[in-house]
């Protein structure tokens, strides 16, 4: 009977530390999440000289001539290497984005400005079903991780597109994971002038914009940890 | 806002994207629009019609009337803007801003087929602002009557600089 309950009490012993260390973990990465989130939106020290390697979401048609008009401000030397991805069915974005490249390179100010164009894989097409969608989902993923490893950007640029939150997401792990740390940008379209958009809200709300922009008043009021700036149209 | 240099010509250009809209296509050849057209002085009606499935009348203008030509798709959209004394679009943001741009009498008529409708938020917040008209297929002919282009107010294009600026500060660049 002791025996037994010997046995018993080391069983419940083991059980209890396994649960213990789980328990831990899941506090450690709770504190690192929070750490991170707490570092998110926080600026850089002053006197920044290098410059950032940096990632431009595409969207399409109107998402696209915002973009472009928010990089033709932008300096080129602190924002280089420059790295664009569009959706895989959008042919016009990449193709704007390559006549801005050429456009900025002739500019004899700018160095042989270094940039790669990229396409993603959409999770879901308009009008695709839901259950063919789980796996065009994965595929996305997967392929966004892959994309993401090899672009390791500091710096995310986006504006609305759907395919920005899967590499927002996993450019959020990667603070998580220590592997690389970025500033996200996201500038609200001008499309949008009392809600949000669904990726505009979602990168919002979980805190994972450092820096997020709108272009309506009304939306500011109602997002106060926005910066209203006006149309960049 | 006019062109001045169209005098005899006067183009009312309309346009609806990269997709269809045939509601918008039939409003603006419907006999009254049309005589409203030509009452105001345009003397050429011209169509992007897009994907849409129906198709307007050609007409070459005999006898005074409006003529009346449509294409399906074009890459100079911005050239039959600039031709153009008005120009009737949907409510797209990439023609609205680049016709604003180009200082062109602008009439915005929302698609009401489109179930996530958001785009009607813009034509509306920039008609609060007199920059354009907006209003829908079946009342593109009241707003036509109603419309004075003369109180239509310029709009002043944007830019990317405030954004770049505190994009710049955040990540420790100096002011320029």
């Amino acid at each position: 009977m002791e025996e037994g309950c010997s046995c018993f009490y080391s069983k419940m012993g083991t059980k209890l530390s396994i649960g213990l260390l789980i328990v831990l973990a899941i506090v450690l990465l709770m504190v690192r999440v929070l750490y991170v989130v707490y570092w998110c939106g926080k600026p850089f020290p002053k006197g920044a000289s290098q410059s950032f390697s940096t990632l431009v979401v595409l969207g399409s048609g109107g998402h696209t001539a915002e973009m472009l008009s928010l990089l033709s401000v932008l300096r080129k030397d602190r924002f280089t290497p420059r790295f664009y991805i569009a959706a895989a069915t959008d042919n016009m974005s990449l193709q704007k984005a390559h006549s801005f490249e050429d456009s900025v390179a002739e500019k004899p100010v700018v160095k042989e400005a270094s940039s790669q164009f990229m396409k993603i894989y959409r999770s879901r097409e308009v009008g695709q079903s839901y259950v063919t969608s789980v796996w065009t989902t994965i595929v996305a993923i997967v392929h966004a991780l892959w994309l993401m490893i090899r672009i390791r950007p500091q710096v995310i640029l986006c504006n609305g597109p759907g395919t920005c939150i899967p590499l927002c997401v996993i450019a959020f792990l990667f603070k998580v994971m220590g592997i690389r740390w970025s500033s996200i940008f996201y500038v609200e379209s001008v499309a949008r002038v009392k809600k949000l958009s669904l990726s505009g809200f979602l990168l919002y709300k979980l805190r994972i914009a450092d820096q997020f922009f709108v272009q309506w008043p009304q939306l500011q009021k109602k997002y106060p940890r926005a910066h209203y700036v006006g149309c960049l149209m | 806002m006019e062109d001045s240099e169209n005098s005899k010509k006067r183009i009312v250009f309309v346009t609806v994207g990269t997709t269809s809209f045939d509601a918008l296509v039939k409003a603006v050849v419907s006999e009254h629009v049309k005589d409203e057209l030509l009452k105001r002085g345009y003397t050429h009606l011209l169509i992007q019609m897009g994907r849409g499935i129906f198709f307007p009348t050609k007409c070459e203008g005999a006898d005074g009337s409006l003529v009346v030509d449509y294409f399906t798709f074009s890459s100079s959209i911005a050239d039959h803007i600039r031709s153009a004394s008005l120009v009737i679009s949907h409510a797209g943001s990439g023609s609205i801003f680049e016709t604003l741009k180009l200082g062109k009498p602008l009439i915005v008529v929302v698609n009401e087929d489109l179930m996530d409708n958001h785009q009607c938020e813009l034509a509306e917040a920039l008609e609060e602002r007199k920059h354009l008209y907006y209003t829908r297929p079946h009342t593109l002919h009241q707003t036509l009557t109603k419309m004075e282009l003369e109180s239509l107010v310029r709009y002043t294009p944007g830019d990317g600089t405030p954004v770049a600026r505190i994009i710049d500060r955040f990540l420790g660049f100096p002011d320029d």
